[in-house]
């Protein structure tokens, strides 16, 4: 009965602590993005006391002819690019990396487990962005996206399918299915699972990222949403309700996403770290 | 075997090297191409169209500008504090959400919760926690009747006030692996430890540190590439500021590139490529060495 009550008492200081450390900062956005600009000023830990919430969103988005709805806009695409290109280029070479074991495959594989660790040239990239007349551009900006995440999701293909029986290929190779029907229809498929982790993990990393936009997309015609925080950053610097305001509006997605699959968030993290 | 081999070739033909194609060409154009072009390019003076060889003067004036030394030696700062730190609170917060606690589902969450903010939006966030007077953190320090720190706009604090929003963010990624690597371990260990009267201190120090270190490989080798590389929550905090206090090699290569000095941006980028590798192959190989050796 004592040590019941003892783990009641663990269980509380534990929830508390963590939520102290955890989930504060980021209540100090929310609550202060609700405040007025000189009540948010004072950064306090505070119930506002007058919600301003919704004339602070409407301020954040009608800012400069509505900036921030398209940057939401030209994210949602360079994210639906990025993600369908990762898919199918990480899911076709993690197919023949894992199927097929020769010398020549091997030295590939290892070709993709470098880019892991190799911190990628952005400068000659624009250069050659550039020379193909997609610098600036959101197609080009989703093609180095699909090259920065190709390693991750083509080592979360090989080893998923190294649980997948080669017999399920040869069933399909005597029903008559051609290398194309028989990764298309059967293999393709039955790695859903798998496929669904990689659509989540490098949507919110594509939509989280910085640096890329930063460096591809100069200039205000092409923001995405990280960018359009940027430069609120910048412009702002003074009205920290809606500076937190642009910080809760562009978080929620990758919120949701998190409270709807925290579960493939964090076995796929693993899973990735482990293999690479 | 031999039967095995021959028929694995047998199938090889369905397995098309054209599959490869899509792939090896986004990857291999995209981002091998410039990595090796870059080893080129660092020898020159270049303006992205014409280039004129200037063989090592952009590492000669790398490494005679004070400012840039400093990132280099911030950049590896950076990287040995924050992945030292997740090693080790990792394992701790791992523990925590293995144990019978009711709320470690709840932990576990939100510990990892960080993870899924984009950068920027973290380093915001704690500018505003680490403001010199408003900020939450000096105000908790003025409760406790200590005159808390600039945290960002002192020198020599404010990299290690990023690394700590750093650790903040990340540690919850540290804290997920380790805990797949506790509940690989097999409960029959905990239970002997139990038969021959160990608590739970024993059993942390003689099971769960030993058998959890392919786990701790990972999270070394992950989160010191990661501080190597790091440059969000450095460009959204100080900028590299004050003055060059906090830089760290990716923020000195951005800012080398926007002021139009390509050549040396791309020695920046050489240098951190030549110290992730240099650190990183190794480190990986002394690893894993070690596990064979168990």
């Amino acid at each position: 009965m004592k040590a019941k009550k003892w783990m009641a008492v663990v269980d509380i200081v534990a929830v508390v602590v963590s939520s102290a450390i955890f989930i504060v900062p980021f209540l100090i956005v929310i609550l202060n993005a609700g405040k007025t600009q000189q009540e948010a000023a004072a950064l306090q830990l505070s119930l506002p006391k007058t919600w301003h919430f919704i004339k602070n969103l409407e301020a954040v988005f009608s800012y400069q002819n509505r900036a921030v709805l398209r940057a939401f806009l030209n994210s949602m695409i360079l994210t639906f690019l990025s993600v369908i290109g990762i898919v199918i280029v990480s899911s076709m070479t993690g197919f023949i990396l894992q199927r097929r074991r020769n010398r020549f495959t091997g030295s590939l594989n290892y070709l993709v487990l470098g880019g892991l660790i190799v911190p990628p040239a952005i400068v000659p990239t624009i250069w050659l962005l550039k020379l193909l007349n997609l610098f600036k551009t959101i197609p080009g900006l989703a093609l180095v996206e699909v090259a920065l995440n190709f390693s991750f999701s083509t080592i979360m293909y090989t080893s998923f399918l190294s649980t997948v029986p080669r017999e399920i290929d040869e069933a399909g190779i005597i029903d008559g299915c051609g290398p194309y029907r028989l990764f298309f229809q059967i293999i393709f498929p039955l790695m859903k699972p798998i496929t669904a982790t990689v659509i989540i993990l490098a949507a919110v990393n594509v939509y989280n990222d910085f640096m890329n936009p930063l460096y591809f997309l100069p200039g205000a015609k092409n923001l995405t949403v990280q960018l359009t925080l940027y430069f609120f950053q910048g412009q702002f610097e003074s009205s920290w309700n809606l500076l937190f305001a642009d910080i809760l509006i562009i978080s929620l997605p990758s919120l949701i996403f998190y409270m709807i699959f925290r579960q493939r968030i964090i076995s796929g993290t693993t899973a990735g770290a482990i293999k690479g | 075997m031999a039967a095995d081999m021959s028929k694995h070739a047998a199938l090889d033909k369905y397995y098309s090297y054209s599959f490869l194609v899509p792939g090896m060409l986004v990857y291999g154009i995209i981002f091998v191409f410039p990595t090796l072009m870059s080893f080129f390019f660092s020898f020159t003076r270049w303006d992205l169209s014409t280039w004129t060889f200037i063989g090592f003067d952009n590492y000669k004036s790398f490494f005679h500008e004070y400012a840039l030394v400093k990132s280099l030696s911030n950049t590896i700062v950076y990287a040995v504090l924050s992945s030292g730190c997740k090693v080790v609170l990792g394992l701790l917060l791992a523990v925590a959400c293995c144990s019978k606690l009711r709320t470690k589902g709840y932990l576990e969450a939100v510990i990892y919760f960080p993870n899924i903010l984009s950068p920027l939006a973290v380093g915001i966030m704690f500018s505003s926690l680490m403001h010199p007077t408003k900020g939450l953190f000096n105000q908790m320090l003025s409760l406790l009747g200590i005159l808390g720190p600039d945290w960002l706009g002192n020198p020599r604090l404010a990299l290690y006030s990023i690394i700590l929003t750093d650790i903040w963010k990340g540690v919850g990624v540290s804290t997920v692996i380790y805990i797949a690597g506790i509940k690989a371990i097999p409960t029959e260990y905990y239970e002997a430890c139990m038969v021959d009267g160990g608590n739970s201190l024993t059993k942390f120090a003689n099971i769960t540190v030993p058998l959890v270190r392919p786990a701790r490989n990972t999270v070394i080798i992950l989160s010191f590439i990661g501080g190597l590389r790091s440059f969000g929550l450095v460009w959204s905090m100080t900028q590299g500021g004050p003055g060059f206090a906090s830089d760290v090699l990716a923020s000195v290569i951005y800012k080398q590139y926007i002021n139009g000095f390509y050549g040396l941006s791309i020695a920046g980028n050489v240098i951190l490529l030549l110290l992730v590798s240099v650190i990183a192959f190794p480190l990986y190989r002394f690893l894993n060495r070690k596990e064979e050796m168990l």
